[in-house]
């Protein structure tokens, strides 16, 4: 039963890095837009202000 | 940000009819919002960003498809009115939206409520896995230490998360009344509280999982309540008129621009041609013709010559006037309109929610449940721990996750079915009280009718034709222009004329060849108009070779007959309360095959007969767009504006049609019924988990897995039941 005494940190801390990750992803806002997010992968051009520097 | 913010501009219908003067800073930077109702996939959101973003004067736009927004950060050169041009062209429709209440209280509410959900669903996944260990059977020591962690997570999750609801409770309980959240928090705060004590007292049950599962269904059903109301309110609530109303003041001979509010009554303004009446006033100089389809519904202009008067609203046509005022503030037309608003609307917020109704009857049967769990249980053994036990077993297990959860989920999936459509739900009560409508009462200009005329040519010769063409093309007066695309839709060309002048208020005269020619009324035109061979509104043509009338219909708007058809087949009672004229009102209700109509009706007589409809115990639908219909829209048991009405109309209406015209409007009360329907069935779904769970409670026999698997099973079900809303 030892093993719990490292067991039950390692999950609380996985949780709660996924936790952190969500609070994350709803500061930056990552939710405001869903539908829009899944359609844009479709559009086929680059945004002029993401053009690859080194070519 | 160069918009100042217009604070109770969405709240107050007198502000939205006389919005407070925004300032506009010319060269800094602004944020334009912009809603865009018809966009739906990849190729929309390019043409949208790519088309906006080849302007100059726009840095930057970000389309925002869930909300059918885009968001444009510009200089100070853009215009509102530039940008929907421009995407007008590329075949993309746009309103402006209010961009100062965007993204403002509610917003920040629902993101601090779904962070609140994500701590509940946290802290719930990881107590209910040292549960299941307490529930296969760890004992002693190892049970001991699963409680003391439980707690270690619960305690703060349940001060963080469930705060919403003791502030609501709190709220109820300080106002003396009873609320649904007042059994919420008594069951979350006993249930914590009775496990700490277990878990200090080396106990067997702790409810701690409990306490998080019912904090974390729960605020998952006020974010999605608050997520539906919001997200449709603001796109709404928020467009906003683009005029500011700023009055061009006379003093002698000298013109000063002031604010509205600065305007006194005795005082001389200039009404410029093509501009809104700002206040109401009596005609001093100048004839024009004046659009008065927004506060009265009649479709065409009145010609107005000095000594008549003019209602703050209506939109001047080719002449520039000199008005002197005559009422201002509370005395005006407008303000007279919004006060009607107030008293109606009043009447209608005396409707209660299904939820709140049932939550009244709820509320109390809960608490006498626990109360006699705990009262019987003491009276029988006298052991204080298992009647508390008893007591919150029951609040847990009675958890109103149908009141809670369903309800939301159901409007929460309407109105999303609906805003795909372009059917935006502005009233959290609206899809409620549309499911039970019988009578549907239509407003005829800019509702049933697009306010377009359509030009009905006859037996227009040649010649006369181009004659009328060429005069027709000389002005912007709505008829004149319904002539000229009507002959050029028939590829006439224009004659050539001399000296083309335009006289407002009667018409438009030039010089040919063979003479002179006219466009206009008929005294304009020299005739009489008993000769007329025409029907119904139009305009006499005058040429050395004879003369002519130019009939002129009003266009139904688009899907119109077929929204009448499927109303009339769903057995919904169909009037038509127009303050247009019988003869302009006469042809669009036969063409509707609508029998109950009535023309030339004011604005209180539109109150008046709703209530007549009313009274009668009929759930009357309003669906209008003008001024002269807000107080009828405000007064009817549920009402629908398109997207075009006034501002006025739009902050009255409950749900607001941004596309398609009127061919959502069966769809739209399809799915009300169909909403209704779930959530009724969600609430018997919750009764029956009740039925079984309760009597096991109040027998001392629950444990906190079986409320668990009971509060869990219930909520899921009715989530599920929710998302069958379908159109």
């Amino acid at each position: 039963m030892n093993v719990l005494v490292v067991l039950i940190p390692v999950s609380l801390v996985l949780g709660g890095l996924g936790l952190a990750a969500f609070l994350w992803s709803l500061k930056v806002r990552q939710y405001d837009d869903l539908d829009g997010a899944a359609w844009r992968i479709l559009i086929d051009e680059t945004p002029p202000d993401e053009v690859p520097r080194d070519q | 940000m160069s918009l100042v913010e217009q604070p109770g501009m969405v709240s107050c219908p007198g502000c939205a009819a006389l919005p407070a003067e925004g300032v506009r800073d010319v060269a800094a930077p602004q944020v334009i919002d912009l809603a865009l109702p018809g966009i739906h996939c990849a190729a929309c959101i390019a043409t949208v960003e790519n088309g906006l973003q080849a302007r100059p004067e726009v840095g930057n736009a970000r389309v925002n498809l869930s909300q059918r927004r885009v968001r444009i950060h510009a200089t100070g050169a853009a215009s509102v009115e530039g940008l929907v041009d421009h995407l007008a062209g590329l075949g993309i429709a746009a309103l402006p939206l209010d961009t100062a209440t965007l993204g403002g209280p509610q917003d920040r509410a629902a993101r601090a409520l779904l962070m609140r959900v994500a701590v509940a669903g946290f802290a719930m996944m990881n107590v209910m896995l040292l549960s299941v260990a307490v529930w296969s059977g760890a004992t002693d020591a190892t049970r001991g230490m699963f409680h003391w962690i439980s707690a270690a997570i619960a305690l703060p999750a349940v001060a963080f998360c469930a705060q919403p609801f003791f502030a609501n409770a709190w709220a109820a309980l300080s106002a003396r009344r009873l609320n649904m959240d007042v059994p919420i928090s008594l069951a979350i705060l006993l249930a914590v509280a009775m496990s700490l004590y277990e878990t200090m007292m080396g106990g067997a049950d702790a409810w701690f999982d409990a306490a998080l599962s019912l904090t974390f269904f729960l605020l998952a059903g006020r974010w999605l309540d608050q997520r539906s109301r919001s997200a449709a309110q603001s796109a709404a609530a928020r467009l906003t008129a683009l005029e500011v109303p700023r009055v061009i003041r006379l003093i002698g001979a000298a013109r000063e621009t002031v604010a509205l509010a600065e305007i006194a009554v005795g005082d001389r303004i200039a009404v410029l041609p093509g501009a809104r009446v700002p206040v109401d006033g009596l005609v001093q100089e100048g004839r024009s013709d004046v659009d008065h389809s927004m506060l009265t519904g009649e479709s065409l202009p009145m010609p107005c010559v000095p000594g008549d008067s003019l209602p703050a609203g209506a939109l001047n046509g080719a002449g520039a006037l000199t008005l002197g005022v005559t009422a201002v503030g509370e005395d005006s037309t407008l303000r007279r309109m919004a006060s009607m608003i107030d008293a109606a609307e009043s009447a209608r917020n005396r409707y209660t929610a299904l939820a709140d109704r049932a939550a009244q009857i709820y509320a109390p049967l809960v608490h006498l449940l626990a109360l006699a769990g705990f009262v019987g249980w003491m009276m029988l053994t006298g052991d204080m721990r298992h009647a508390l036990g008893v007591a919150v077993a029951v609040l847990i297990i009675t958890c109103p996750c149908a009141l809670g959860l369903a309800v939301p989920a159901v409007s929460t999936a309407a109105a999303g079915v609906l805003f795909r459509r372009g059917v935006l739900v502005k009233n959290g009560t609206a899809l409620e009280r549309l499911a039970g409508i019988d009578t549907v009462v239509f407003d005829k200009t800019g509702t049933l009718t697009d306010g377009v005329l359509r030009l009905d040519v006859g037996q227009l010769p040649a010649s006369a034709a181009q004659i009328a063409l060429a005069l027709a093309e000389g002005s912007t007066h709505p008829v004149a222009r319904a002539v000229a695309q009507g002959l050029r839709a028939r590829d006439v060309a224009p004659a050539a004329l001399r000296n083309l002048t335009e006289y407002p208020g009667l018409g438009l005269g030039a010089e040919t060849d063979a003479g002179q020619v006219r466009l206009g009324s008929a005294v304009w035109t020299a005739q009489a108009s008993g000769t007329t061979s025409g029907t119904g509104p139009g305009v006499w043509l005058t040429t050395p070779s004879g003369a002519w009338y130019l009939t002129l219909d009003s266009n139904l708007r688009e899907g119109a007959a077929d929204t009448v058809a499927a109303l009339q087949a769903a057995g919904i009672d169909l009037h038509l309360f127009s303050g247009d004229t019988p003869d302009a009102v006469a042809p669009v209700a036969d063409a509707l095959r609508i029998q109950a109509v009535r023309a030339g009706m004011s604005p209180a007589e539109k109150v008046a007969g709703l209530e007549a409809l009313a009274r009668d115990g009929r759930k009357v639908l309003m669906v209008g767009d003008g001024l002269n219909d807000a107080a009828a829209l405000a007064s009817a048991w549920a009402s629908v504006s398109p997207g075009s009405a006034t501002d006025l109309a739009r902050v009255a209406s409950d749900v607001v049609l941004l596309s398609h015209g009127l061919a959502e409007l069966p769809v739209l009360l399809r799915v009300a019924r169909k909403a209704r329907a779930r959530s009724v069935e969600n609430f018997g779904i919750a009764a029956v988990y009740n039925m079984v769970a309760v009597p096991l409670a109040l027998a001392g026999i629950a444990t906190p897995l079986m409320a668990a698997i009971a509060m869990s099973a219930s909520s899921i079900s009715v989530l599920l039941n929710a998302l069958r809303v379908r159109p």
